[in-house]
Parts: C-alpha cells; sequence; structure tokens
C-alpha cells in the first residue's frame, strides 16, 4: 500500500515539476525508456545473479556455514545468553546469521523468524524482550561479507572489479551494526 | 591482487564441496535456478519503479529534491544524489535495488557517487520489512525500542558508507 502512495507522488512530482522546468516531452518519453530499461537491466543481471547464487549455495555444503557459527559462537553467547541454555534457539540464530553473512537473505528470514518465535516461548508474549530487539537490529544492520547482489549490478553495468568496493561494506556494516546495538542497548536501559 | 578475487572464488567453493563429497556442479546448477527465481521476483519492480524513477529524473525533479535535502545531507557528508535512495532503502528492497542501479548508471558505476551507491545497498537493509516480518510472524505487537535503534543503525551506514568510499576511493 505505502509504495502504491510512492509511487503516485513521483508520478506526480515529475508531471508538475516537468511542467514547470518545460521538460514535459523528456517525461513522457521517460515513462517508456524507464520501462525499457527495467528490462534491460533485469536481463544484464541475469548471469552475475544466477552464477553467484550457483557458488553461494556450493559454498554452503562446502561446510562454510558450519565453520562460521563455530566462530560466532561466543558472540552470540554474549548477544542472546538464553542460547546458551537452548540448543534449538542456538542452531536458529547461528543459521540466521550465517545466512545473513554469506548474503542469502531468504535463506536468513525463516530462520530468525524460528529465532524469535522461540524466544517468545510457550507464554506468546506480544511485548519484544531485549534479545528479540537486538536479533531484529542486527537484521536489519545486514552484515555481510559479500554483497552478492550489488557485486552482480555493478558488473552488469560494465565495472571491471566489482568486488573492490569489499572493505568500504565491510567497515560500513560492521560500524552501523555496533552502532545499532550500542543503540538498542542504550534505549533498553531507558525503555520501559 | 583483485583479478584473482573471483577465479579464487569460484574454485575454492568448487573444492570445498568435493572435499565434502557434495556434488558441486548440480549444487551450482540448483543455486543458479534460485538466482533465476530471485531475478524473476525483481524485474516487475526494475520496470514499474525505474518508470517512475527516470519520469523524476527526466523533469528536474531528482536533481530539485537532492538540491532541497542538500543541506541536511551535507551535514552528515552523505552525498546529496542519493538521496533518492536513502529514503527508499527502509522501505522496500528492490525499490532500492532500482534506484541504486539507476544512480550507478548516472554517475557512473566506478565514481564516488556510483560506488557510495553500491556500498550503501551492500550494507544496509529493508529495515521496515524485516521488522514488519519477523516481529509480525512471531506476533509480537510492542516492538518497543526496535525502530530507533534500526534507524540510528541506518543512518551510521549511510554515513559511514560515504566516508569509507571517500578514504578508500578518491
Amino acid at each position: 500500500m505505502l509504495l502504491s502512495w510512492i509511487w503516485l507522488v513521483i508520478l506526480l512530482f515529475s508531471v508538475i515539476s516537468g511542467i514547470f522546468s518545460g521538460n514535459s516531452t523528456a517525461v513522457s518519453q521517460g515513462a517508456l525508456e524507464g520501462a525499457q530499461s527495467g528490462v534491460r537491466l533485469a536481463l544484464d543481471l541475469a548471469g552475475p545473479l544466477c552464477l553467484w547464487s550457483g557458488v553461494c549455495a556450493a559454498m554452503e555444503k562446502a561446510g562454510i556455514t558450519a565453520g562460521l557459527s563455530r566462530l560466532l559462537r561466543p558472540v552470540l553467547d554474549r548477544l542472546f545468553p538464553s542460547s546458551r541454555t537452548d540448543p534449538v534457539l542456538a542452531n536458529a540464530l547461528s543459521a540466521n546469521i550465517c545466512a545473513n553473512i554469506l548474503g542469502l537473505g531468504n535463506a536468513a528470514t525463516p530462520m530468525g523468524i524460528q529465532a524469535v518465535k522461540r524466544m517468545a516461548g510457550p507464554t506468546h508474549t506480544t511485548v519484544a524482550t531485549n534479545q528479540m530487539c537486538r536479533l531484529v537490529v542486527l537484521n536489519t544492520a545486514s552484515i555481510q561479507l559479500i554483497p552478492a547482489t550489488v557485486a552482480a549490478i555493478r558488473s552488469s553495468l560494465g565495472c571491471a572489479a566489482p568486488l573492490d568496493i569489499l572493505p568500504a561494506v565491510w567497515i560500513t556494516s560492521l560500524s552501523s551494526a555496533g552502532m545499532g546495538l550500542a543503540a538498542a542497548w542504550l534505549l533498553g536501559k531507558l525503555w520501559h | 591482487m583483485t583479478d584473482y578475487v573471483i577465479p579464487a572464488l569460484l574454485i575454492l567453493s568448487c573444492a570445498l564441496a568435493l572435499h565434502k563429497k557434495e556434488d558441486a556442479y548440480s549444487l551450482m546448477l540448483t543455486g543458479a535456478a534460485d538466482g533465476l527465481k530471485l531475478l524473476l521476483s525483481l524485474t516487475p519492480t526494475l520496470v514499474i519503479l525505474l518508470t517512475a524513477v527516470t519520469m523524476l529524473r527526466a523533469s528536474g525533479g531528482i536533481a530539485a529534491l537532492s538540491h532541497f535535502l542538500s543541506p541536511a545531507f551535507r551535514f552528515f557528508g552523505i552525498p546529496p544524489e542519493t538521496a533518492m535512495l536513502v529514503l527508499i532503502r527502509p522501505l522496500s528492497g528492490s525499490a532500492a535495488l532500482a534506484v541504486g542501479a539507476e544512480l550507478m548508471a548516472q554517475h557512473g558505476v566506478d565514481s564516488l557517487i556510483g560506488r557510495t551507491v553500491a556500498v550503501m545497498l551492500g550494507s544496509t537493509e529493508t529495515t521496515f520489512y524485516t521488522i514488519g516480518v519477523y516481529f509480525g510472524a512471531a506476533g509480537i505487537q510492542k516492538t518497543r525500542y526496535t525502530i530507533p535503534a534500526a534507524l540510528i543503525a541506518d543512518l551510521v551506514g549511510f554515513i559511514m558508507a560515504s566516508a569509507a568510499v571517500r578514504l578508500l576511493f578518491s
């Protein structure tokens, strides 16, 4: 629903500013040009996206996920204390974070939902606990080792080294996840 | 050095999977089919949204929006040209991809703005969607401080993306 309104507002705004700037012809041409470039982008994206998803699937079965979750164990134990005594929750959490790190967003969501449900426990609370807030903040901050879709877009636009942004991506996602967790910790003390 | 990253990843993933006695080739085929499904689900958004965004750019509306928001963006060190992306990123993932790809094509994929856009896309998430899906599925109604904390993380992400690209590429 929200996107319908955004779309309408963008169109109205385009037509009005087109009238004021005298670009009305370009605006009406832009409609079909835009649709065309959407398809072109999708086609250019097809190759890199398929290749990358294929490589990721092989990497997952190659045991990279298991290795990662061993590495993450100490961090997850501290962030989510109840996972220490609940192996089901611990598994869901590490699968969720690992899928995020490998850029498999679609695989991350079901595991994350399972973890939140597990945290809610048999009481079916409707108020988010501190651990739930931390998990969701961690998921919205998106810690990714290899941002595959973005790399695919970059190479489809003719970029020779689509992965040269990796260090910048790592610095950025680590600091935004860190600040998100810090903010959650601080707000958790103030909020009731 | 960067010439070897992609071949190394390809070889490493196949060799490791074979080492685990997994059929690497058919794993890659299944994965590639998933990639195609993802692309199929993405294409309608790309077409519909790029229609609107292209019209907005042709009308001079994007330039006006960037100009209007530029004092706030400059305060945080974020390039005002990325305004559209920053506004739509927390709301819709595929819309953000469409807007981001258009920005990269417009400003050059290896320009500072193009790279900033790529880092922003790669290191932030669809905040409101994620919060809605996770809490909605678990029946949580009071999300307490999750939204402010997640939005702080997003803002830090946008600021850091701009700063990191400026630092590493200019």
